[in-house]
């Protein structure tokens, strides 16, 4: 059976559902939780490709173009605001982050 | 005409060989992202899954983002988080207290959406059957040349407002983070400008003082 369509897409959705999987297991850890993120978006960008490349439609390259700027603007400022939480809490564990009360 | 079909035949078994080697280093890799003890290691796995998924894009064509993905995330995104990694002094086994606790939970919840996403992009629906590859595209095709066709005329404005976006992200970055030495000594223009002449100049009403003589030995003495 030759790859096709699906395969991409599957392989999109399993990326996805581990990156779920990791968000569950790492609930305390924020740096791997912004890397269970990232992974994450990479699944969605895999789908866009590849329905791009198989409905011949170059809008799909242009949407992960902007996903991967959006991206990297996001990564940038949720470790400014880990680093700035780690100078003022000294640890990074999200069940220390309690200061709202919420 | 007989071989170019075998040539082709070869050729599609090689892509196929290129996709699932890839695929399996793809989800290793994420794998191993989430389940690494050390958060440095699940930096280095992500590294190798961004790298096999640029892979994969280069097997559907779209060669600027294989390599933009290289570039940008490998280069720089990556190279970010393992800097604030090495940075952060943090305690893993706090970190890790609890960790396979949630996996009874978390497994299922995985497992169930990536059955249900299988079955649904498994179907006919999705199938080479129902959309076909596209022709190979001809030599001289560049993939470059048509995105930046695209970004430049239909998606001028969303290709501006991602630079807004970017230039957001690097002041908010910058001040989130900028941290002022108290010690250190400079000048403040804005408040220089901004003095008026009462701030430095007190004048005040007082007595007219008459000059005392001189105190004498005698003088001092005769108390």
């Amino acid at each position: 059976m030759s790859v096709g369509l699906s395969h991409y897409l599957i392989l999109g959705s399993l990326l996805f559902a581990i990156s779920v999987i990791g968000i569950f297991l790492n609930r305390k850890n924020v740096i791997i939780l912004l890397m269970a993120i990232e992974l994450m978006l990479l699944a969605v960008n895999m789908n866009f490709i590849a329905f791009s490349h198989y409905l011949n439609d170059i809008a799909g390259q242009v949407f992960v173009f902007f996903i991967l700027t959006v991206a990297a603007a996001e990564s940038a400022i949720g470790l400014a605001i880990l680093v700035l939480l780690f100078r003022n809490l000294r640890t990074i564990n999200v069940d220390d982050l309690d200061q709202l009360k919420g | 005409m007989e071989s170019q079909a075998d040539i082709h035949t070869v050729m599609m078994i090689f892509q196929d060989f290129v996709f699932y080697g890839l695929a399996a280093i793809l989800l290793f890799a994420g794998v191993r992202v989430i389940t690494a003890r050390n958060p440095v290691h699940a930096a280095l796995f992500l590294v190798l899954a961004f790298f096999t998924a640029a892979g994969i894009w280069l097997l559907l064509e779209a060669e600027f983002l294989a390599i933009a993905l290289v570039l940008v995330y490998v280069g720089a995104v990556m190279v970010l988080f393992l800097f604030v990694v090495m940075m952060l002094d943090i305690n893993l086994d706090k970190l890790r207290e609890g960790f396979w606790k949630a996996l009874p939970v978390a497994l299922p919840i995985g497992i169930l959406m990536a059955a249900e996403m299988v079955m649904i992009l498994g179907s006919k629906h999705f199938s080479s059957e129902m959309i076909t590859a596209p022709a190979p595209r001809p030599a001289g095709y560049s993939n470059t040349a048509e995105l930046g066709r695209q970004l430049y005329t239909d998606y001028l404005l969303p290709f501006e407002l991602a630079s807004v976006v970017l230039l957001v992200a690097i002041v908010a970055a910058i001040a989130l983070t900028l941290r002022e030495r108290k010690d250190s000594k400079f000048i403040d223009p804005a408040e220089q400008v901004r003095v008026k002449r009462a701030d430095r100049v007190r004048i005040i009403s007082m007595p007219a003082e008459k000059e005392l003589p001189p105190v004498t030995e005698a003088v001092a003495e005769k108390k």
